[in-house]
């Protein structure tokens, strides 16, 4: 996205906001006007003090007190202007994240599966978060520096044109070192960071892996290659940082360019003026003065605020990519699905997920209700991928599924995932406490309800146990409770509204088998009257199957019964066999 | 502050340089207001036009010696702070790489990672800000108050009431502003947190049809954040306008007050500008300084960090003289070894003894969590016991040098890490001697020819980062491969054929079988099929030694390796 499209995409969001902008943009006029307006009435007050014995007290208080209220209205005003600025810079930003955020909730899972999830992470909180500093500083800056510089030349101008011809001559040189800098700089700071982002890799890289770098003796080259990489980015950080430091230095030379001028056209004005009257006053020549060295700061804001604003839209833009991605096609016109019986048919069906790669072929199969259907095979062979096209995280890709006789693409996705209880190998909990994570599928269960989820689970006396008990916050780490324990909760999550559809994918197989063993027991009392899709890779968990689909490179190769299928001495028995062969 | 000094030692001269032209340009910026008073009073005052020149050109060249002698500044600045930050960074990583694995475990490995890449740039800005800010700023904040005191003590005691003044509202609001951005970061971590949380659990979420739930506690989430962030804007807005406020009823004091001592001859009008000229350097300089506290603060924090993982020296020591293999016919001996991890008061392993005969095969199984690992680690010393005894051919560990233990032991980890570069370089880690041929035998081995083969250029094929471009079994298979070129008397598989299906599984040991002789190999599994075969099979429970012996012995005797034996096999099956 290009920084045009994405700036309009801004003022977009911005155009909500339109009253405080406006605001802003007054208060902003106004407080440039004030700041401006007060040394000249400063001035006024210098040339009433002349000299000894000549001081016009009545005149210097009069001016005196209108300075100080200029200096009253500005402060006001630019508190004013910024408090605005913050609204609507910390509104929108909110607006473009909770967009960002509820379009997550939209989108195909294959975009959770195929994009890091680092990356969706940083664009929704650090980019967001970037977009807000430069839009914050782009607002407060880029209006008032303009009109700081406008103004001052305005005002210089109603004072002494001259002196004015000459500051403002000198105005280029200020832009151009400005500009020369930023230029070398920007240079040099990309290659510092790219050379850190090697380096952050690397000391990752041996620090995550001290067991692989102890026992293989590594540590000699790891530290040669450090130090090669931290030479070359101190190289390059010293340059970086010594040509941002030049930004200042400069400034104040320029401006002490800018400053000489005007002190000796100035002069030369005053002198002049009071032999023909025509000049200005030394109280001018003050007023001039400060013009002077307030007049080159707005150039280096405006250069600063350029940069800063570039790379708020090159945030913004990568935000708004996430916004724009194409979401899943809309469900709300269908009808629900209503008592599923379990029946579960799945015809013609062809998948992949990299279309270059064929993966289900003219898949077919009829499971009645409460069947239990196991599918093995060897990794990739596709076993989660039917459980991907079951809850329909993935659309098939030709050939349909119908659950009781309804082709799934015909109901709405929340009736269709509500009839299934899933259980996956990776165990999910979300942040909060144990019961709000066995409530996770039903929040509004009463607390009895889901005690007795947990008791049928055997996780009842874990839970009982923990310090806080059914209140204890799992935390995000999750490190205080075991893999199994992770697991019961998962489990006694889908206990506690027990949908007429299961689907456990490798459920247990992260888990050490004298436990396994216990949540089996539990599932087969889940199973009972329930039709059951099992993947397993350990093949004594899935004996008891009414079905078992032998997978391999995305076909169903064999099924039947496990004896049936060791009769017929296949690719099952082969499987079956490696797992104890001598 | 130690470990800054040290390393800044190699940079004194541009350390004290650096400083030193920060004030030569201070002192000339402090001189420009009397030059601007002599044009007034003098040059004008007497319509010397010549006298005005003179003195214009001497700001000019004010201007330029301030610009030399800053931007030299700036060089001398930049230069010992990063050299300063690039040797503390080697000395850091060196130090890291001498810890024990219980070393890192108590700081842990994102701590390291923070010091020496976050923490450390920090202390080199800090630096460098120092160097440069610290004398100039407050120089010339009193510098100015001086010189007002020069021109004329009583209206300079406005100086004296304004400067504190200003100190108090500018750290006020500083101080004031740090805890809600510390509660700003905190809500910016919960709003990460939610968004992580809602990537990782996508089908869950969608699964329970939460989606709309979730939208729900971000967006009150980020309306928390909104919140905060308002306040302390509101605060932070306050500092231009009221310092602003302050410093001009600063100067229309010393107006005044000037203007009285004016009319009573002891002050001219051009002392009365220079009085005013000074007041207004104050306050830049003031906010600069702020700055300047917040940077040192920030880096005074990290460098107190950096310092403790400095003072932490390494647990282990290696003896410099290799020992004397013995002749002793047990590769690895136990004796009543425990092992406590770091502030555990629970072993992780418990009184522990056996001995492994050279060239036999060892199987250890047992539940997660029973210690297998632990037991595992300490054969190569990855941690020392905390009690008892482990030796190798009849020797004390620690009585081998570091050298020797790497030789004589080749690990496959759980966890497969590859390095960054091509797979013949990642091969050659443990023994950069080993010949194409040997690289192909381990190869062949590991079972990995076929997808080696498989690859762009083969063996020359480049490994990404975390072996990003591999999968989970390849990655292990070339893993086994590596501790296979090392040809070590001892070779170990912590766990290590998990990602790999049973039929290859069972190739790979029939493989190794038939290529290891001599070698004492070490197997750990939850899988009986893996180490049913083993010369002896060690059964953890809970830390402790559940049962050793052949797999006929231990599943007549040993209840717990029954119980994981029927787990897994048909009672036919385990007992053939």
């Amino acid at each position: 996205m290009k920084n045009s499209s994405a700036l309009k995409r801004v003022l977009l969001y911005i155009k909500r906001y339109r009253l405080p902008v406006a605001l802003s943009l007054i208060f902003a006029a106004a407080s440039v006007g004030f700041m401006l307006y007060a040394p000249k009435i400063m001035g006024k007050a210098v040339d009433a003090i002349i000299g000894k014995g000549n001081v016009d007290f009545d005149a210097m208080t009069k001016h005196l007190i209108f300075f100080g209220v200029m200096i009253g209205a500005y402060a006001l005003t630019q508190w004013l202007m910024n408090v605005c600025n913050n609204f609507v810079t910390y509104r929108v930003v909110k607006d473009v994240r909770t967009t960002a955020f509820n379009k997550l909730q939209r989108l195909d899972v294959a975009y959770a599966d195929s994009h890091a999830h680092g990356d969706i992470v940083s664009r929704i909180v650090n980019d967001t978060d970037q977009f807000s500093d430069g839009l914050l500083i782009g607002f407060t800056q880029f209006f008032t520096s303009i009109l700081t510089i406008l103004g001052t030349i305005g005002f210089m101008l109603t004072i002494n044109v001259k002196v004015t011809i000459a500051v403002v001559c000198v105005t280029p040189l200020s832009l151009f070192v400005a500009s020369f800098i930023a230029k070398k700089t920007y240079d040099m700071f990309k290659r510092q960071s790219q050379t850190r982002g090697e380096m952050t890799s690397l000391v990752n890289e041996m620090a995550g892996n001290q067991k692989t770098v102890k026992a293989f003796g590594y540590e000699e080259t790891a530290v040669n290659r450090f130090k090669e990489i931290n030479s070359s980015f101190g190289k390059y950080s010293l340059k970086a940082t010594f040509f941002s430091s030049l930004v200042n230095p400069s400034t104040r030379f320029v401006n002490s360019m800018v400053y000489a001028c005007v002190a000796i056209f100035g002069g030369i004005a005053v002198i002049n003026g009071s032999a023909v009257g025509a000049g200005i006053t030394v109280g001018q020549l003050v007023c001039m003065l400060t013009y002077a060295t307030q007049y080159t700061k707005p150039f280096n804001e405006i250069s600063g605020v350029i940069t800063e604003l570039q790379s708020a839209l090159a945030c913004a833009s990568r935000v708004f990519e996430l916004i724009d991605t194409e979401e899943q096609v809309s469900d709300s016109s269908l009808p629900d699905l209503e008592n599923a019986d379990g029946r579960v048919q799945i015809q013609n069906v062809d998948f992949s997920y990299d279309k270059n790669k064929e993966l289900i072929k003219n898949l077919n199969l009829n499971v009645e209700k409460s069947k239990r259907v196991a599918i093995v095979g060897p990794t990739g062979c596709g076993k989660s991928t039917i459980i991907n096209l079951l809850m329909r995280f993935y659309d098939v890709d030709s050939g349909c599924i119908k659950v009781s006789g309804n082709d799934i693409k015909d109901i709405t996705r929340k009736s269709l995932r509500q009839n299934y209880g899933m259980v996956l190998q990776e165990t999910w909990l979300k942040t909060g406490t144990v019961k709000e994570n066995i409530a996770y599928g039903k929040p509004d269960a009463t607390d009895e309800e889901i005690i007795a989820a947990a008791k049928l689970t055997h996780a009842h006396s874990f839970i009982k146990r923990l310090p806080n008990g059914y209140d204890t916050v799992i935390g995000e780490e999750k490190g205080n409770l075991s893999q199994g324990q992770k697991q019961l909760l998962c489990i006694t999550r889908v206990m506690l509204s027990l949908p007429p559809m299961l689907i456990l994918d490798e459920a247990t197989s992260s888990i050490d088998t004298k436990t396994e063993q216990r949540i089996q027991k539990t599932f087969s009392k889940m199973m009972e009257g329930r039709t059951s899709f099992i993947v397993a890779h350990r093949l004594s968990t899935i004996k008891e199957a009414d079905i078992i689909l032998v997978m391999k490179d995305g076909k169903i190769i064999e099924t039947g019964t496990h004896s049936q299928l060791l009769a017929k001495n296949g690719f099952y028995t082969e499987l079956y066999n490696s797992q104890f062969s001598k | 502050m130690k470990q800054i000094l040290k390393h800044l030692k190699h940079y004194k001269i541009e350390s004290l340089l650096a400083p030193f032209f920060k004030m030569t340009e201070a002192c000339l910026e402090l001189i420009v207001p009397l030059i601007v008073t002599k044009i007034i009073d003098y040059g004008i005052g007497f319509s010397d036009k010549a006298y005005v020149y003179k003195m214009g050109a001497v700001l000019f060249a004010l201007g330029a010696t301030g610009l030399i002698s800053s931007v030299t500044a700036q060089y001398f600045a930049a230069k010992a702070a990063i050299g300063c930050g690039t040797s503390m960074r080697n000395a850091l990583f060196a130090h890291i790489n001498r810890f024990s694995f219980s070393d890192i475990d108590e700081i842990g490995t994102s701590a390291l990672i923070t010091r020496l890449t976050n923490d450390i740039n920090q202390v080199q800005t800090g630096v460098n800000m120092v160097l440069r800010l610290f004398l100039r700023s407050p120089f010339i904040v009193f510098g100015s108050m001086i010189m007002a005191f020069t021109i004329d003590v009583k209206s300079a005691m406005v100086f004296t009431v304004v400067i504190p003044l200003l100190f108090a509202v500018v750290f006020g609001i500083m101080f004031m502003s740090i805890p809600v951005f510390k509660k700003i970061q905190n809500s910016l971590d919960k709003i990460t947190l939610l968004t992580r949380e809602n990537l990782s659990g996508v089908r869950v979420i969608r699964a329970f049809n939460r989606q709309k739930k979730e939208a729900e506690d971000f967006e009150k989430s980020t309306a928390s954040l909104v919140k905060l962030q308002m306040f302390v804007g509101r605060i932070s807005a306050l500092l231009n306008p009221v310092t602003y406020v302050i410093l001009n009823l600063a100067i229309i004091a010393v107006l005044y007050k000037g203007a009285g001592e004016v009319y009573a001859g002891r002050l001219t009008q051009g002392a009365v500008v220079a009085l005013v000229n000074y007041m207004s350097q104050i306050l830049v300089e003031l906010v600069k300084l702020s700055n300047l506290i917040v940077t040192m603060n920030k880096a005074a924090a990290c460098s107190k960090r950096i310092e403790a993982v400095f003072d932490k020296a390494p647990t282990m020591e290696y003896p410099e003289k290799e020992a004397v293999l013995n002749d002793s016919e047990n590769a690895v001996e136990f004796k009543n070894v425990s092992f406590f991890y770091n502030g555990s008061k629970e072993s992780a392993i418990e009184n522990v003894s056996f001995s492994a005969k050279k060239g036999s095969t060892i199987g250890i199984i047992g539940a997660t969590g029973s210690g297998k690992s632990t037991l595992i680690n300490l054969i190569p010393r990855f941690y020392d016991c905390s009690e008892g005894e482990v030796s190798l051919f009849g020797s004390n560990i620690k009585m081998y040098s570091k050298n020797q233990l790497q030789n004589l032991i080749a690990v496959v980890p759980q966890k497969s890490v590859l390095f960054n570069g091509s797979i013949k370089e990642n091969l050659l880690i443990g023994n950069r001697n080993a010949s194409d041929e040997e690289i192909c035998t381990a190869i062949s081995t590991a079972q990995a020819e076929e997808f080696v083969n498989s690859k762009d250029g083969g063996i020359d094929y480049i490994i990404e980062q975390d072996g990003k471009n591999l999968s989970g079994g390849q990655k292990q298979r070339l893993t086994i491969a590596r501790a296979l070129v090392k040809n070590s008397p001892i070779l170990i598989f912590d766990d290590s054929m998990s990602a790999l299906d049973f039929a290859t599984d069972a190739r790979l040991r029939s493989a190794l079988k038939e290529t290891l002789h001599g070698t004492t190999v070490f197997i750990v599994s939850q899988r009986v099929s893996t180490v049913k075969n083993a010369d002896l099979i060690l059964v953890m429970d809970d830390g402790r030694l559940a049962g050793a012996g052949t797999h006929d012995d231990l599943f007549e005797n040993c209840g717990e390796y029954r119980e994981i034996c029927l787990s897994q096999l048909s009672e036919k099956e385990a007992a053939k």
